[in-house]
């Protein structure tokens, strides 16, 4: 830098050409809290992408509520991992009962059966599929999309819809037959989804009273979805749905909050490790700071017997203290912008269940935010070694050599 | 013009340090006068109280008992000092400083390193003239060089233009040419002297080599913290 004649040297010059000193030693320095710094981001940018899919996924369902038989496994997994077995029904006629409340804007019965395949897989696996009405289904699923073809074209159609990963599995396309295992009826592909990320990418899809009949359960159902109004008090709602015989309610909003608990549950482990992260860099900073102002004694003598007060000498190690932070908070931000795909790619490795969409969600508040308290903590953790350099009495500070 | 109106008055100081149980006076009972326009050259053996004296003439060290007047004001008195802050105020008013060691700073250019003591206070009237300075002390092809780029003496005149820039009245040298040869000793000698004839700035030497001190107008010697010699 060239400086002009009467002109004075800034603080902040002083300051980043003492830092530029000890390249090395200030590089590691940022590079801890860089580092420090992306692990915040990330985790506090997953919890808000995490939390948004889970919103997103959920809105997709299109209904916020079910109806299930009383004992009845209301989702696929669960039915899997019980082999298929202990499906509960209920009469048709819950759907009328459901209906007449006025909080209810309309609903989508179900009939989920399973069967075992031999042919799945190497030694056979189990098949589900979801009997669903042609008229209400689609509307309250608005979020399914078709790679190919359409709903059925009838009620009681010999049809069926893949979802993606049957299709893949099946290799089946529209046009094609598909076989039920055990009742050796066969049934049109007449559409496969596109990925949904959820569990009806796995799930065949047949008309309500086809399944019903073919699978011998005229008049059953084993679950009801139901679209309640924006305006509904989902929690009264939820009473009264558990006055109705022989059935339980599952909010799906209660499962959001199961899985969100469950999530905090492991975010809490990883905060903690983030802390712990930020406290090593942050006693970086502090080791650097403090190893710069014992080197500099002599220095900082000369500038208090040259009318530096102990005001600024404080204000001059502080400052160092905030661009080593500052920068280890750009650098940490920009690290957690660039590796955001791969960080969402681990974490999705890692994870039992996540939802589709982005995980990571990083905003520019969240940004701002990060950076503002690693340079917060910074300055905090200058506080110190700045006291130090400041009370140096100045004779002292040029003896320190000697001693 | 030269004025002879005192700017320091030392009287009965003594500056005791305690080892132990054990009081040694590095300075033991000294009344001296400084007036302004003064070269004065403080020379004697290695613990004589040199380097003490001229900390405690050039406010960076508190007696620890006797009365110092400078500029005037009273600095300490029967055992009672200005606070750190205060003395702050009177050394950048008053006062710059070469030592043996230069203390540049390594990653500031020269010109940079000169301009320093602004960061943190500008005398009125001060700066106008910096680039004059470093011309009248051999340094202006310099300016923007780093330190480690220039020799021993070139180092020790950035000090003094750094000492000098803020238009102290006293400049005070400890061992200037300390870590010099002696060619490059007698030139920094010719500057102090140029600097006290030509400027009438008021200037407080302390050295072992005796050629240096010649270039002063009144030598002092010491002895065990007392006055031993004048001339």
């Amino acid at each position: 830098m060239k400086v002009k004649n009467s002109q004075k040297i800034s603080l902040f010059h002083i300051a980043w050409k003492n830092l530029a000193r000890k390249k090395t030693r200030s590089l590691l320095t940022v590079v801890g809290i860089a580092l420090a710094t992306w692990v915040l981001i990330s985790l506090f940018g997953f919890n808000s992408g995490y939390k948004n899919s889970l919103d997103r996924d959920i809105d997709n369902l299109g209904f916020q509520m079910l109806v299930v038989a009383k004992g009845c496994p209301y989702e696929a997994a669960t039915l899997m991992l019980k082999g298929g077995t202990g499906l509960k029904y209920m009469n048709e006629d819950v759907v009328r009962l459901i209906v007449r409340e006025p909080e209810v804007e309309s609903v989508t019965p179900m009939l989920m059966q399973v069967v075992f395949d031999p042919n799945k897989g190497q030694s056979g696996g189990l098949t589900a599929f979801l009997g669903v009405d042609p008229a209400s289904f689609p509307r309250l699923k608005p979020g399914l999309s078709f790679k190919q073809g359409g709903w059925f074209t009838d009620p009681a159609a010999l049809e069926v819809v893949m979802g993606y990963e049957a299709a893949e599995l099946e290799q089946r396309e529209v046009g094609d037959l598909y076989l039920i295992p055990e009742k050796n009826i066969e049934l049109k592909v007449v559409g496969v989804l596109g990925r949904s990320g959820t569990q009806d990418d796995g799930t065949i899809f047949l008309p309500l009273q086809t399944l019903q009949k073919i699978f011998g359960q005229e008049g059953q159902l084993t679950s009801v979805g139901i679209k309640v109004s924006k305006e509904a008090n989902l929690a009264e709602f939820e009473e009264k749905m558990f006055k109705l015989p022989d059935v339980q309610v599952v909010s799906l909003t209660q499962v959001k909050t199961t899985i969100m608990t469950l999530v905090s549950t492991a975010r809490i482990l990883v905060f903690s490790i983030a802390l712990i992260a930020i406290l090593i860099s942050i006693m970086g900073v502090i080791n650097t700071v403090l190893m710069s102002v014992m080197e500099r004694q002599k220095e900082i003598g000369i500038l208090k017997a040259m009318g530096a007060l102990a005001g600024d000498v404080f204000r001059l190690v502080w400052l160092e203290t905030s661009l080593l932070c500052l920068m280890g908070g750009v650098l940490g931000a920009a690290l957690a912008l660039g590796t955001s795909r791969l960080t969402e790619y681990l974490i999705r490795k890692l994870l039992p269940f996540a939802p589709s969409g982005g995980l990571i969600s990083i905003g520019a508040t969240l940004i701002l935010t990060a950076i503002g308290a690693v340079v917060l903590l910074g300055l905090l953790s200058g506080i110190y070694p700045a006291f130090r350099a400041a009370r140096m009495r100045p004779l002292e500070a040029i003896r320190s050599e000697e001693e | 013009m030269k004025a002879t109106t005192a700017i320091i008055e030392a009287e009965n100081i003594k500056r005791i340090y305690k080892r132990g149980a054990e009081e040694i006076a590095a300075i033991d009972g000294l009344s001296l006068t400084v007036n302004r326009g003064d070269f004065t050259a403080f020379v004697g053996p290695s613990g004589s109280g040199k380097t003490t004296l001229l900390n405690l003439l050039g406010c960076l060290d508190n007696p620890s008992a006797g009365k110092l007047v400078v500029n005037g004001r009273t600095v300490h008195e029967n055992g009672r000092g200005l606070s750190e802050s205060q003395l702050t105020r009177i050394r950048r008013e008053l006062f710059g400083y070469i030592f043996q060691k230069f203390y540049l700073i390594p990653t500031l250019t020269v010109l940079e390193n000169v301009l320093v003591p602004f960061t943190f206070f500008r005398k009125e009237g001060a700066g106008q003239d910096v680039r004059q300075l470093l011309k009248k002390l051999g340094l202006e092809g310099r300016m923007n060089h780093l330190p480690a780029e220039l020799s021993g003496g070139e180092m020790q005149r950035v000090a003094i233009a750094r000492a000098l820039v803020n238009r102290p009245e006293v400049l005070l040298a400890d061992e200037p040419t300390g870590n010099l040869d002696s060619e490059r000793s007698l030139e920094i000698g010719q500057v102090l002297k140029k600097l006290n004839e030509e400027e009438g700035l008021t200037v407080l030497l302390v050295t072992h080599n005796i050629e240096l001190a010649r270039t002063a107008r009144v030598i002092i010697g010491l002895k065990d913290g007392k006055i031993s010699q004048a001339r």
